[in-house]
């Protein structure tokens, strides 16, 4: 990028710009029109100049050119009007005139703002191309939220002011300088000193405004910095908690923000003061014309109207100098916050844009084997992690790396990922420096997984699959409206400099996966999330999630025979009754209180506390006569509970049991039940009404045990749910779902639709071994694959924190094998699993990676030396060198580091 | 309901000394479940992680040995079993299956230790009937080895 912002705008928008000139330049003609006709209307049709007679009339849009030699050339002699018409036709003409000029500066605004928000686009663009070619050592000296603010805010004024770039300048100028002359003309003396106090004005005030810069670069860098520690506060909130530092981050930050503070105070001071060195400039040329111009006319030598005339014309100087000195302020704004941007991006060693080309064929082997020559590497401070090593990896063997913790296999293993750069020697992939391959082949033939996984926020899946999108494989295809905004898209991105590939293309590179297309890309999927064990929780998720029928049409339409199959299996295990199934007409014991009355899913306004106090459901129960019941009921729960938890800690455990209330409602309620045993309901006013029957609602008789329900009540509980039916208003019925035994419920999820009932509370093993048998009926009945498909859209959060980090690792992994690439690079990517889990998906891998038709060469740098016996090869490292090379049967016999490592 | 199991749990000597209300929190904060004769309840070298109040049925206590399972004793209503798994942390020492349909209170060990720490009179309790326990074992030991 350009180091110079003015060149960096000529160089890209110069055609623009000359444009806009010549369109200012040709608004200037009505502009000038506009000012001479006011007086020709009231010298003319209104005070009646050249209309002698009431019949008299003047000539309309006349033309002639005064031509010299020739003399008077008529090109259009124009229309004959009377006095009236004329004032008619000169009055539409001005409005004419208005419009026009309205219209050029509708033009001009918006071609400018274009103009700008493209070259701002650009600029971004830029820079966030020059992050993805960062090195990639850069990346432990930036911090990624002020990286984000220097895309984000810092380059945003540029968009203000690339329009009036080269437009204000001359424009503003030109005004200043005709006026200049105007005086000039008048007078010389006067316009002299016209002339040095505009000299001193200018040469003054920008000198003044140099501070005023000075201070906004220092304000730019103290807020970039600000942002940067926010960013470090949120992701480093645990750590904060754990030490007892938050209120070092207070201080911290307090003193970032005083010295902002400080900054801007300073800043205003400045400003303010250089704008009233600039107005007292501005005011005293008038005084000079005052005093001078006055004693030249008291002396004779000036005559009044001249005077008069050039006070008047120096009316017209000072607002195009002051708004000439304010766009030479921002200009010089813009370019300390441009150049500063630039100085932060512009980095030695940025990746040749070549590597990265975007390639759509499918890639090519790398043939040979993976070799290092002499490799040196260090980390970014210097010191050595590997020093001269060699060794080769042929294609298609399995090499374990062992090392002491100071070995170097971890170091070397990023290397091979390009994570690192050599700082001497090279890693050769054949006979070709891997630094020199371009991305396209590098980032699609060799696969990575490490300890450290990393996933962006989305789905499952789209983690998964991430691996496989290089470029847009599939295009997509548009047609009608869509077609025009896609083809817009492509002419913007165009003038912008930006890339035309369509981010709702199909990236996903199937073929390499091993599948023809989207559908079958389970059964490649599939084997490589069982290898690593991660299937079954995903089929959790999967299970806990809602769903979107839409997207799942299988699984929604054949839900009762799921619901069927499960019955019949726990019917056959002799458990049939762990679950209770919701039947319309009978009471669920196993369910709540107020999911009985309800008896479907809910929106927001029917659930939890909102439920008690909606007024179409209160009378629903008024109307059954249940609300008595129920305020009887919640009175005592609410003694229980009491009665219960009175005594304990607001923090205790045992809280989480209580289902009613929360610990800091007891003394509400303790005081409620003072007022309200013993009286009749009528004495309670409605609010406490509802505060006692809402804690009816969640009582469960099994559960809660304290005997409240009777056989009459449930029947009734059932009743009042058809009369809620029923009446439902469509307000609430848009929102509301009834349990169907022969439909699928949208807003539950889908293991309750799978169940549709509730467990039973008496069968503490009864989840687990639910689980089993729909994972056995899913797979029966060819579902497995759907409802893993909605695990698959489980979204993991930001950098996959809503995954555990051993599910994280393992999704790592899986998206190294899903790649199939030539070399596989697995470098300690197990370490926050369990050992045995650790050995079994190592086993698993290793399998899963070779099996047919597939033959990869694995590097794996172990945390576990003795799984070595699964791989042909063995290097053990130590401080930083090779020190053996072998079988594991070789170096268990006779090297002594291997042996130590073995023994630990 | 609540109550009848506090009426259980009153009878049962571990917590005869305990006061109702502590016994009928006990109740509250553990589950009441049901087996059907020949599940299991746990079994040996299981991690210990509850307790059981037998309520009513029988189940069978049973320790593995090389020549299978051997039925070691039979539990009956108002018993507690599994209570030294969650005193002491080591895993399940033999397996209780029901013998005939079973209702039980399960105490959770968290749940359990808490309230001994809360409330002294009923630790003291659970320690006179431990103390109790080894002095008849012990008896019981002298027994058998004067026999010999």
């Amino acid at each position: 990028m350009d180091r110079s912002l003015a060149r960096y705008i000529w160089k890209h928008t110069w055609r623009q710009q000359v444009w806009i000139l010549c369109i200012v330049g040709l608004s200037m003609i009505p502009y000038f029109m506009s000012f001479d006709l006011p007086k020709q209307i009231v010298n003319g049709p209104i005070q009646g100049d050249g209309f002698d007679g009431p019949d008299a009339v003047q000539p309309f849009l006349a033309l002639s050119l005064d031509l010299p030699f020739v003399g008077t050339a008529d090109l259009f002699s124009g229309f004959m009007l009377t006095r009236e018409q004329m004032l008619y036709a000169l009055s539409f003409f001005f409005l004419f005139l208005v419009v026009v000029n309205g219209l050029f500066k509708f033009y001009i605004n918006t071609y400018k703002g274009r103009l700008g928000e493209r070259m701002l686009r650009r600029t971004r663009f830029e820079l966030v191309d020059r992050v993805l070619r960062f090195p990639p050592f850069q990346f432990k000296r930036v911090k990624a939220a002020e990286v984000a603010t220097m895309v984000k805010d810092e380059v945003e004024p540029l968009g203000g002011f690339i329009g009036d770039a080269f437009v204000q300048p001359a424009l503003l100028g030109g005004q200043a300088i005709t006026a200049m002359v105007f005086i000039m003309v008048q007078n010389v003396w006067l316009g002299l000193i016209a002339a040095v106090v505009v000299g001193v004005q200018l040469a003054i005030i920008p000198r003044m405004r140099r501070r005023l810069l000075v201070l906004g670069r220092e304000r730019q860098l103290t807020a970039r910095q600000l942002s940067g520690r926010v960013g470090e506060i949120v992701d480093g909130i645990g750590a904060i908690h754990i030490n007892d530092t938050s209120n070092y981050e207070r201080a911290d930050i307090a003193a970032r923000l005083g010295r902002i503070f400080q900054i801007r105070y300073d800043l205003y001071q400045w400003k303010f003061m250089v704008k009233f060195i600039n107005n007292f400039l501005a005011q005293v040329t008038p005084f000079l014309f005052y005093m001078i111009g006055g004693y030249l006319a008291l002396r004779g030598r000036l005559d009044v109207g001249q005077l008069v005339a050039v006070i008047a014309a120096y009316k017209d100087l000072p607002g195009p100098l002051k708004e000439l000195i304010d766009w030479d302020q921002i200009r010089q704004d813009v370019q300390i916050k441009y150049s500063q941007v630039v100085e932060q991006f512009s980095i030695d060693r940025v990746l040749d844009p070549k590597l990265q080309a975007i390639d759509d064929k499918p890639s090519v082997r790398l043939e040979g084997p993976l070799s290092a020559v002499n490799l040196s590497l260090a980390d970014d401070t210097g010191a050595a992690l590997v020093q001269h090593v060699s060794f080769s990896v042929e294609p298609g063997e399995a090499v374990a790396l062992v090392s002491t913790s100071t070995g170097g296999a971890e170091a070397l293993a990023e290397a091979v990922a390009r994570l690192n750069w050599p700082e001497s020697g090279k890693l050769m992939a054949g006979d070709r420096d891997l630094l020199e391959l371009p991305e396209s082949v590098v980032g699609r033939r060799i696969s990575y997984a490490s300890s450290d996984a990393h996933l962006f926020s989305g789905t499952i899946r789209d983690n998964l699959l991430y691996g496989l999108k290089h470029a847009p494989l599939r295009v997509a295809q548009y047609d009608g409206d869509l077609a025009r905004k896609r083809s817009w898209e492509v002419s913007e991105a165009r003038k912008a400099g930006n890339p035309e590939y369509d981010i709702n293309s199909d990236w996903i590179d199937y073929e390499s996966a091993g599948a023809k297309g989207p559908d079958d890309l389970y059964s490649a999927i599939r084997p490589i999330l069982d290898s690593v064990i991660l299937t079954r929780d995903i089929l959790e998720l999967g299970l806990r999630s809602s769903l979107v029928p839409a997207e799942h049409p299988e699984l929604v339409s054949r839900i009762v025979e799921v619901r069927e199959g499960l019955r019949e299996r726990l019917e056959a295990d002799g458990m049939s009754d762990v679950i209770v199934p919701f039947e319309p007409g009978s009471y669920n014991s196993e369910a709540t209180v107020g999911e009985n009355l309800l008896f479907g899913t809910t929106g927001a306004e029917l659930s939890g506390p909102a439920l008690a106090a909606n007024p179409y459901f209160q009378q629903v129960l008024e109307a059954s006569g249940l609300d008595r019941d129920l305020y009887g009921m919640g009175l005592e729960i609410a003694a229980h509970a009491i009665e219960l938890f009175a005594d304990l800690p607001p923090d205790h455990p045992f809280f989480q049991q209580l289902d009613f209330m929360t610990a800091d409602q007891i003394p509400l309620y303790q005081s409620l039940l003072q007022k309200l045993k013993g009286k009749p309901y009528e004495q309670a006013t409605p609010e406490e009404r509802v505060q006692i029957i809402s804690l009816s609602f969640a009582y469960v008789e099994p559960k809660h045990r304290f005997g409240l329900l009777t056989d009459a009540l449930k029947a009734r509980i059932v009743e009042a749910r058809t009369r809620f039916y029923e009446g439902l208003p469509d307000a609430l019925r848009a929102s509301f779902e009834p349990y169907d035994p022969e439909r699928y419920m949208a807003a539950a999820t889908v293991i309750d639709n799978m169940l549709f009932g509730r467990i039973a509370h008496n069968h503490p093993d009864a989840p687990e071994h639910i689980r089993t048998v729909v994972r056995d009926l899913l797979e029966d009945l060819d579902l497995f694959d759907d409802v893993l498909s909605v695990g698959l859209g489980f979204d993991v959060g930001v950098a996959g924190k809503r995954l555990t980090r051993q599910q994280r690792q393992k999704l790592d992994i899986a998206r190294a094998l899903l790649k199939r690439a030539d070399f596989l690079v697995l470098n300690r990517p197990l370490s926050a699993l369990e050992q045995r889990v650790q050995d079994q998906i190592l086993r698993n891998v290793l399998e899963e990676a070779r099996r047919e038709p597939y033959d990869p060469a694995i590097l794996w740098v172990l945390s576990n030396p003795a799984l070595s016996n699964y791989f042909d090869r063995v290097l053990v490292f130590d401080e930083g060198t090779l020190h053996g090379d072998g079988t594991h049967e070789t170096l268990a016999a006779g090297n002594g580091i291997f042996t130590a490592l073995l023994s630990q | 309901m609540l109550n009848d199991e506090v009426t259980m749990l009153k009878k049962i000597p571990l917590f005869s000394g305990v006061a109702p209300s502590k016994l009928k929190l006990l109740a509250f904060t553990s589950d009441r479940v049901s087996y059907g004769a020949g599940q299991t309840l746990f079994r040996q070298g299981d991690e210990g992680d509850a307790a059981y109040v037998i309520l009513s049925g029988t189940a069978d206590v049973l320790v593995n040995a090389p020549s299978g399972q051997i039925k070691v004793a039979e539990l009956t209503p108002n018993s507690i079993v599994g209570e030294i798994a969650i005193l002491c942390d080591v895993s399940r020492t033999a397996t209780v299956t029901a013998s005939a349909p079973l209702e039980a209170l399960r105490i959770r060990k968290d749940h359990f230790l808490r309230l001994l720490r809360e409330f002294p009179e009923m630790t003291i309790e659970i320690i006179r009937v431990l103390a109790n326990r080894v002095s008849s074992t012990t008896a019981e030991l002298i027994e058998a080895r004067s026999h010999h």
